[in-house]
């Protein structure tokens, strides 16, 4: 029997916001385990803690206690530089809305995460970034400027963007919340293929029922927890 | 670095209107920098010109004579030395170190003159004057006498004599008229006036008079040797230096114009350190608004900014960005002012041609590289805030919904 290792474990989650006076409690202790290769919707309502919870597991933000282990790292006590570098290496993004660069074109956008990395466009990255834009069905928008795409476009951008460097972790967060219908269900079909095909492990955040019934798995965040998974 | 570059550049393209504002800002600062320094310069070159023009650079005289101790050193005895004056001091050998000091790098000309003080009558009239006696090709060596004459002509033939407009003027003097000058040594000569002249200097103008070498000899009774040797350089500033070097190579006590002139040069100082503070407060005015163009825009850019940091993008990274555009920003507006300016500076007359009402600008003393160089490190240094301020971009708290 293959006993399959977490790609991600987080343990007794707690995240707390203090703004002088008051403290809110956001999480409070949560703990999740994420696998290779699943497609998980990440539910709950508005206000529960979904994109806190996504910027602690995508390294932008540091719990206020608990553990967080990623493909064996610590990341807990972890410099910025190194979470920096591993959100760069291990960790895809896709929000809700201002995603792209404006002045940058749709493949220069893709490009990125490499670019940063390496401190110019290489053209290998630039093939990279080409295919990936006809895998999300915009080829012919390449060398469009960001600014000039519709909303749609742009999460399909941010969505291969997100797939640059070859992440072990793509965290989506409500990706489709400022989509029409129409172009809500491409990004969400392209989310499920992409996890179908390649095996990209994503974790999508949304209050939509019906998006988070496309999912294999589903959580649900109640009083800063998880609550009881369907399976 | 070289992609930091390219998010720069685009950066800047991306609101052209802003940056071309930003640029044309700086420019003009460094316009008034270069101005500033053109017309600083100018102003000490038409001073310097005007006062120091027509005297020598450097004055060598002969080594003060100490009368030797009669006294043996170790007598214990306290020696009060008594400097002479009642010996003249001449440079007898005057005419052997010419060659030496013709020599010596940036002097342009020597002049052996007999000097002293005479009273200069005519009928009841009577003026005190500083008789200068030079050789006749020599008459013009060091103030520009022959270059300056309102009335008569240069020519300096024994028997004859150029004067000052000023003593002229009080004397009623003309060409053609006959003088008679008496010497501090009592001697009388009398000489026909051949020219006036006008160095714009009162204290020549009022009480100069020049003769021929061999007339002052007699005047002063001085048949060999001369009073001193004046020098003039191709580069006045360097006065200090021949000076000393003059007296290293000939042992005789050489006086740089400077010596005698420490309040034009105090005032040349205070001149240039006047320029300075405006100079200063445009590199200020310079930075203040990088700065705050830069703050603006990371401002304006916070949500990118928070996009790039998700990305992986380091802070490093983010800072590069900005100060590359503070940089270019800077250089290019740097590259541009200083350009305007030259050009601006073009028309205006060399500071020694300025009319009295003309401003005096020396357009090689526009500081240009100097200029493009600390506008540059300003803008950089402008940048550094706007840079960490972006670079301390929280990405949780920009990339709302
Ligand atoms: N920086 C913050 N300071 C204080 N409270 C915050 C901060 N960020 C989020 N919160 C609060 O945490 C809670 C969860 O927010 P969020 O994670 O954005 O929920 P969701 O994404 O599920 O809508 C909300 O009540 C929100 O007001
Ligand atoms: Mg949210």
């Amino acid at each position: 029997m293959i006993v399959d290792t977490p790609l991600l474990i987080v343990t007794d989650l707690v995240k707390e916001f203090n703004d002088g006076e008051t403290s809110t409690t956001v999480l409070n202790g949560l703990s999740l385990s994420l696998y290779r290769g699943e497609l998980v919707a990440l539910l709950g309502p508005s206000g529960s803690g979904k994109s806190t919870l996504l910027s602690i597991l995508g390294t932008l933000m540091r719990p206020t206690s608990g553990r967080f282990e990623m493909l064996g790292f610590n990341l807990i006590g972890a410099r910025d530089v190194d979470l920096t570098e591993f959100r760069n290496q291990h960790i895809g993004f896709v929000f809700q809305a201002h995603n792209l660069l404006p002045d940058f074109t749709a493949l220069e956008n893709v490009m990125f995460p490499a670019a940063t990395r390496k401190g110019r466009e290489t053209s290998v990255d630039r093939r990279r970034a080409t295919e990936l834009l006809d895998k999300v069905g915009l080829a012919d928008r390449r060398d469009f400027p960001a600014s000039k795409l519709s909303g749609g476009q742009k999460q399909r951008v941010a969505v291969a963007r997100a797939l640059m460097n070859s992440p072990d972790l793509v965290l989506a967060d409500e990706p489709t919340g400022n989509l029409d219908r129409e172009s809500a269900r491409r990004v969400m079909d392209l989310l499920i293929d992409l996890n179908g095909t390649d095996g990209t492990t994503f974790l999508i955040s949304t209050h939509d029922e019906t998006i988070a019934g496309q999912c294999r798995r589903e959580i649900r965040l109640l009083d800063g927890r998880l609550a009881r998974e369907r399976h | 670095m070289t992609y930091s570059f390219k998010v720069a550049l685009r950066y800047l393209a991306s609101n052209r209107a802003q940056t071309a504002l930003l640029i044309a800002g700086v420019a003009v600062g460094v316009y008034i920098f270069v101005f500033m320094s053109a017309l600083i310069g100018g102003l000490a070159v038409l001073l310097l010109n005007r006062t120091v023009g027509n005297i020598a650079h450097v004055t060598i005289q002969a080594p003060d004579r100490d009368p030797v101790s009669l006294y043996g050193r170790d007598s214990g005895t306290l020696v009060a030395i008594l400097k002479s004056v009642q010996q003249r001091t001449t440079l007898q050998s005057a005419a052997a170190f010419l060659p030496t000091i013709e020599a010596i790098p940036n002097v342009t000309s020597v002049a052996g003159v007999v000097a002293g003080n005479g009273f200069l009558t005519k009928g009841e009239a009577i003026a005190p004057v500083i008789v200068t006696g030079v050789e006749p090709d020599q008459v013009s060596a060091i103030a520009n006498v022959a270059g300056n004459l309102v009335a008569g002509s240069g020519d300096l033939t024994i028997g004859k004599a150029l004067i000052g407009s000023g003593l002229a003027k009080t004397m009623g003097l003309r060409v053609g008229q006959r003088v008679s000058i008496r010497s501090e040594r009592n001697i009388d000569a009398t000489l026909l006036i051949g020219g006036v002249f006008s160095l714009g200097v009162s204290s020549v103008d009022d009480g100069a008079i020049y003769v021929h070498l061999r007339t002052a000899r007699v005047l002063f009774e001085l048949p060999d040797g001369v009073s001193r040797l004046e020098v003039k350089l191709d580069d006045l500033r360097l006065a200090p230096d021949v000076a000393r070097r003059i007296a290293n190579t000939t042992g005789l006590k050489s006086i740089p114009w400077t010596e005698k002139n420490e309040q034009l040069l105090n005032g040349l100082v205070a001149q240039a350190r006047s320029g300075d503070v405006i100079k200063g407060f445009a590199l200020v005015t310079i930075v203040i608004g990088v700065a705050s163009a830069l703050l603006l825009s990371t401002y304006r850019r916070q949500s990118e900014i928070g996009i790039m940091r998700a990305m992986g993008a380091t802070r490093r990274f983010v800072v590069g960005v900005f100060m590359i555009q503070g940089g270019l920003i800077g250089l290019a507006g740097g590259l541009l002012g200083a350009g305007l300016g030259y050009l601006s500076l073009l028309p205006f007359p060399l500071p020694e041609a300025t009319s009295s009402t003309g401003l005096p600008i020396a357009i090689g003393e526009g500081a240009y590289g100097t200029a493009i160089l600390l506008t540059f490190i300003g803008a950089i240094f402008a940048a550094i805030w706007p840079a960490s301020a972006a670079s301390r971009v929280d990405p949780v708290k920009v990339i709302g919904p």
